[in-house]
Formats: C-alpha cells, structure tokens, sequence
C-alpha cells in the first residue's frame, strides 16, 4: 500500500498538518484532532488485516530515548513504527544520567548524526521535549514530560471515546486522581475541553491544580470536585490516574489507604454514572488502588482497548509527522 | 589618566542633596570639588572635558546586591569582568554575595577578594560575609572577624537562614558591629521543588509552582525578628505584593526594616518563562502583573528602600539545560538602568525616584563607612554616572562583557544607556560612539 492510496482509502481531504514536532496538544485545532483520528482509522484498518505491516515510513530511522522506565508506551511507539516499516533503535537512558550531566543537546545531536529521523522521548522534566525540538533538525515526539504533557495518551483516548460515542461534544468526563502532577490530566483537559467536553477532575484538593485564576484558557473551564459521588453524577467517561506511591511520602495525601476509601473507583460509586459510562486508565493499574478490580475488567472498562488503539494512533501520528498527507 | 574633569551642560539629578537642574560638574584628585551653573566653571586648566548636553548626570549607582563568582566559579564571572560590566552598567560601587566556592565566611577569602579586586576592579568592590560558616545554616560565621576584614553586610544569599533561632542570634550578635544582616527570604519547605512562580502558567508548563507564601512566610519572621531585637535587617530581593504588604507594615509599626527589589521583578512578568525559557528562570521567580505593580507602588511610597540587580551571571550551557536543571539567575548589569528607565518612559516611576533608589538609598545602608557615596555634592567621592534617557538600543547578550550571557532580555530594545562612568574621578567606561 503507498501513501497515496492509504490516503485514497479513507478519504482524507488536503486537512493541512504543519507540525514538525508533536510536543503537546495545547494549540490543537478540531480538525487537526479529527485529522489524527481519520488517521488513526485507517491504521485500524491495517492493524485488522492478516500482515499489519506497511511500507509508509520504509527508510525512515525512529530513535525512542526515554529517560524514565516505561514498558507500554516505549513498546508501542516502536510496534507503530515497525508496523509502518520504519528501523527502530531504542535508547534506555536512566534518570540519574541527566542529573550526571549527559547533555540532552548533545544526545539529539549524536542521534541525529547517525541518521534519526524522528525522535521519540520521554523525560521526567518539564519542557525537555521543547528543548529537544529546538535544537533539533529531526522531528522530536513527547511520549511525556515531566508534569506537563503526553499527547499521545490524550489522542489515544479520545479516539477510544470516539469508538463508543458519537463525539465528544457535550459528554461529561470525570478524570479521577492525581491531577496536580498528571502529565495524562494535563493533556487530556486541553484535548477533551477543545473538543467540547465539560471536564470535572475529582481527587483530595491536596492534588488538584493549585493556583489558578479565573483567567487560564481550560482550567477556568473545568469542575472541581472532592466528592467522588458528586463527580461521578450523570458522567459519560470515567478516567482514572496512576496513583504514584511517592505522594504518600511527600504528605499530599496521609496514606494509599485514604485514599482507597475516598477516591477508589468502585461499581457501587460508578452506578452513580451514566450506565453506559466508559471507564478508562492510561495504564498500568494498580489493581484496587485507583480501580477496583472488578470494574478494572469489567464490562464498562475500555482500559485494554485503549492498548489496541494506542498502536493505531501513534502510527497515524508518525505517518503525519513524516509528512504523510502532504505528499 | 586626568586629575581633573570638567562635565558640561548636562541636567544633574541628586536625590541625595535634593538636586534637579541644568549645571556642570567639575571633578578634581577624585572628588566633586564645584557644582555650578551652567557655564559658570571655566574650561581652562581643566584636563577633560565631556560635553553632557541631553544626557543625565548623577551619582555613581550603588549595587547592594551582585554574584561576582570568584573565588571558585571563574568560568561563571571573574572580579574583573564583573567589574567591567558593572561599570558599563553605570555602577561605582558594588556588593558581592558570598555564596562563592569557598565561601566568603572567614577573614581570608574577604581578604582574598578585596586583593583581587584591588589589581582587577576600577569600581569599589565591598564584599558580603556569611551568616553561617560555610553557609550551611548550622552555626554563625566568625562575624566580628569578617566585619573586621572588611564585610559591609552579612548574608546566606542564596539560601535563607530557615532556623529561626539561628537567625536570631545573628541578629543579636550582628547589631553591635553596626553592619546589617542581608536576608534571602524563602521557606524552603514550601518553595520545594518549585521551579517558577505558582499560578496559571504554571499549571500550563506542567512546572511545579512556588507560592508566595514561601516568600512571605520568611518576610513576616525576619520583621518580627527585628522588631523583638531592634535590630536592623535588610530583605533581598522581594518579589510578592504580600511581602510589600508585610514590610509596609512592618515600618508603619517602627520596625528597622529596610528592602530591596530588583530591575527584573519591576519590569516582568511571569509570561517571560514561556516556552521553558529558562534564560527568566530566576530565584525568586518572575511574579504577576499584580505583583509588579506592588512592587512599583511599594518603591513610590517607600515600602521598599532601594532596587539591587541581583546580577547573577551563569555560563550559556548552564542555561541551555531542561528547564528544571538550569541554574536560577540572570546576568543583570549592563541591562539594569536602562530596564528601569522604561518604567520612567511609562510614566510609572519619576527618574528621580528611580536615581535615589539606586544611589542614595543604598548608600544609606552603608552608612558612610566608606565616604559620601551616592551624592555628587561638593566634596563627594567623585563617582558619577552619565546616561542619555532616550536613545534606543538592542539587546544583545552576546556583546555583554559579563561572561554571562544569561538575560532574558536579549533581542529586546531598550530606552536609555549608560555613556560614561566616573569612578574615583577616573573614566572607568566610555560608550563607543
């Protein structure tokens, strides 16, 4: 299949996509968004058939450089990317080696003289994708920074709402847990708010976003809630968080146990949401922390559909960003 | 080298000695020996003579507050760069933090620096000495050796004295001396791992936030501190309008507080961090507009004494780091007055308001100890600074003779410039024309 009749499949008009890098999705246009999703189709597509494999990025050479251990998003960044032909290599790059003074600069650079073309990263801070991507002649792909930002996770999930609901437009989404330190929040407030959704975080206020006014473009949009049942009234989509242990031992909250009895995401609290409510995790669950298990596997979850859809959308966005609808 | 100078035509402004007016200045061996109207003095026998016409003429600007990194971190700033950019900005006289390697807490490095300063400087160089030893907060730096050896102040800049008792028996031990106790207020516990000012763009960036309260939790301490020892203490840097609030307060009640504030927390914002633009990652961090503004009204009304550069140079692979790597700080001499001048051009601030809090005042908390500073009255040491308010100029760091280049400044155009600066009677910087 060449791009032109990937292109042809699935109808996709000239939706302009213009970025070199996929840093966040903070100024995402709705077409830009629907464009990922028209793309991430027709990645399904290919996923379905017998050989999923396709030669759209045959020559290209991906680097994953991920500076925090990471199983699933490593793995299925380089599973996209061998599923569109490109050649992986994969650098595991511990934490501490920044702090050695390993130069980020000096890593894109080193990368790039031995032929990367796109650079996938994760980095436990902030702004470390940014700083790739300008000094960067490849592109630079966040697979999440620090605090801030995992655009991925947030397009996977909402092209997993979209598989079950019309759109997204007026659903009710409760994102439950962590969402003062959650790069997963963070991205999926500005893509859900930007598609219309009326977006409630819910979790202890000691890990709610502190300090905002009434001026922030999405926050100022959003419900806040401490009470699990309040939230979770009438919602559409449930997401719930990674709980980090370490927020015990830094005193934002007393202890996991606490939290458990507030905040864990029970069958009995989830009637509580629309009975076709979708619950969702980015990944991996700590099984009857954030979720009990029975609705971790239960019929509403959607949480391993999110896997499969995880493939598809990183290959439409590695398809895109090496210039895919352009051509 | 002239022994004598003749400034002409310039409009001299001198808080000090009330002075705003058109007159010439004739400097001789090093110090103010005529003001006079214009015209008045006689160009004859005169060895120089600079034409000021359409420039300000004022007391050299004093620097209460500057990281000049020698001993131990030359690759950041020498004495001698330092110096050179200070002058450049127009400064005479200037204090250096002993947040050196190793640090300014005892006799021999303060006596290593003033002999540094001594064969590199053209400006006078007054070192800060150390609260603690080692500035480690645990136990008091000998201060009455270090008074002796020359300190002007003593301070953990840097790093704030968070054991208050400590900080107390600093004081006590301090007031004697008769030199102040400089003090970085941040409580540690609540700045954490904060890396820009807690707020909306915080939340945007994904940075962890630094409330104010860190800032002014420390403030309300120290002012109670002074009030129970009567003892003066001088507050770096402030950055809140809690902490204007606090001080205002606090003097209102007599309290012997003095503070400080510096060009980049009159003049940005927090917007400035955008991007991860860690050249504006700086301690304390870039506040709000409505922070800015109390800063402003606070320097109007005399809340805040005094403005300081807090110049802070780091190397530019330092700065081109993640944002949570890079070091806190930007290299601020060369920009500072004319930074501050827009907030003249705004009509925010009156230049000579803005001349006292960089002369005078400053001078105040040295207390005459090294001759009548910050004024140009007959007699004075003959420190002065010349500076056209208006002309237009662009940044440009890579042209800074401070080895940092870190300034988020750079690119920007700014309104007014440094021409010439006098120190001890000698041209110690001349603009290229």
């Amino acid at each position: 299949m060449t791009e032109n009749n990937l292109n042809e499949s699935r109808g996709i008009e000239a939706v302009s996509w213009n970025r070199k890098h996929l840093l966040d999705i903070d100024e995402f246009s709705i077409s830009e968004f629907d464009l990922v999703m028209k793309t991430a189709d027709a990645m399904s597509d290919v996923l379905s058939r017998p050989i999923r494999k396709v030669p759209a990025l045959r020559g290209k050479t991906i680097a994953t450089l991920f500076y925090e251990p990471s199983t699933r998003t490593r793995s299925s960044f380089e599973l996209a990317a061998k599923n569109l032909s490109a050649d992986v290599v994969n650098l595991a790059a511990s934490s501490s080696s920044i702090s050695k003074g390993e130069n980020l600069i000096d890593t894109v650079h080193t990368l790039e003289a031995m032929g990367v073309d796109i650079l996938i990263m994760r980095h436990p801070m902030a702004g470390a994708g940014h700083l790739a991507a300008r000094y960067a002649k490849s592109s630079v792909i966040n697979a999440g920074d620090g605090g801030h930002a995992h655009p991925t996770q947030a397009l996977l999930d909402m092209y997993t709402i979209l598989k079950h609901k019309t759109g997204i437009d007026g659903l009710k989404i409760v994102i439950l847990g962590d969402s003062r330190h959650s790069r997963v929040a963070r991205s999926n407030i500005w893509g859900l708010t930007a598609m219309g959704a009326s977006v409630t975080i819910c979790g202890p206020r000691s890990l709610l976003p502190i300090g905002l006014t009434r001026l922030h473009p999405v926050y100022s949009k959003i419900n806040y809630e401490t009470d699990i049942l309040r939230a979770l009234d009438g919602a559409d989509v449930v997401m719930a968080l990674r709980m980090q242990k370490e927020r015990q031992s830094t005193g934002l909250i007393p202890d996991i146990r606490e939290y458990v009895a507030q905040f864990r995401l029970t069958s009995q609290r989830l009637a509580a949401a629309k009975p076709d409510a979708l619950v969702m995790h980015p990944g991996p669950v700590n099984e009857d922390i954030e979720i009990s298990s029975d609705v971790a596997s239960g019929p509403q979850s959607v949480i391993n559909e999110q896997v499969s859809n995880g493939l598809a959308v990183r290959m439409a966005v590695l398809y895109l960003i090496t210039g895919g609808s352009r051509e | 080298m002239s022994s004598s100078i003749l400034i002409k035509n310039g409009r001299i402004i001198d808080p000090a000695a009330s002075i705003d007016l058109q007159a010439d200045v004739l400097i001789r061996n090093g110090f103010v020996s005529r003001l006079a109207d214009k015209g008045q003095i006689e160009d004859a026998g005169v060895d120089s003579v600079i034409d000021a016409e359409g420039l300000i003429v004022c007391p050299g600007l004093i620097d209460l507050h500057c990281h000049l990194r020698e001993p131990g971190q030359e690759d950041k700033e020498t004495i001698k760069t330092g110096s050179e950019a200070a002058a450049k900005g127009g400064f005479t006289t200037i204090c250096c933090m002993p947040n050196t390697h190793p640090p300014i807490d005892n006799a021999a490095v303060v006596s290593y620096v003033n002999t540094i300063a001594a064969r590199d400087s053209a400006i006078r160089i007054l070192p800060i000495g150390c609260i603690t030893k080692g500035r480690k907060g645990d136990e008091l730096a000998p201060m009455y050796e270090l008074a002796q050896a020359g300190v002007v102040g003593f301070s953990d800049d840097g790093s704030p004295v968070t054991d208050a008792s400590l900080m107390l028996r600093a004081m006590q031990y301090a007031g004697p001396l008769g030199l102040p106790i400089i003090e970085h207020c941040e409580d540690l516990s609540l700045s954490g791992s904060g890396l820009m000012n807690e707020g909306d763009l915080a939340n945007i960036l994904g940075l962890p936030g630094i409330p104010a309260a860190a800032e002014e939790i420390m403030v309300a301490r120290n002012i109670l501190l002074a009030k129970d020892t009567g003892i003066h203490i001088h507050l770096a840097h402030l950055s809140t309008r809690g902490s204007v609030e606090i001080v205002r307060f606090a003097k209102q009640h007599g309290v012997k507080v003095t503070a400080e504030v510096t060009p980049h927390h009159l003049t940005l914002t927090e917007t400035a961090v955008a991007g991860y633009n860690t050249y504006a990652r700086v301690n304390p961090p870039l506040r709000s507009d409505d922070d800015v503004q109390s800063l402003i009204e606070g320097l109007k009304d005399g809340t805040i004494d005094l403005i300081s550069t807090d110049h802070a140079p780091h190397t530019t692979s330092e700065k081109e780091q993640e944002f949570g790597l890079a070091p806190t700080g930007i290299s601020g001499f060369e920009t500072a007055l004319s930074s501050l001048l827009g907030l003249v051009h705004q009509g925010k601030m009156e230049m000579g308001k803005l001349i006292e809090a960089m002369t005078v005042a400053p001078a105040g908390i040295l207390q005459g100890r090294f001759g009548r500073l910050g004024t140009i009255a007959q007699g004075s040491i003959a420190d002065v600074t010349i500076f056209d308010p208006n002309i237009e100029w662009r940044v440009d760091a890579g042209g800074f003779i401070s080895k940092g280049k870190n300034t988020p400044l750079h690119g920007m155009t700014l309104k007014g410039k440094v021409m010439i600066t006098i120190s001890c009677g000698k041209v110690v910087y001349r603009r290229d024309p």
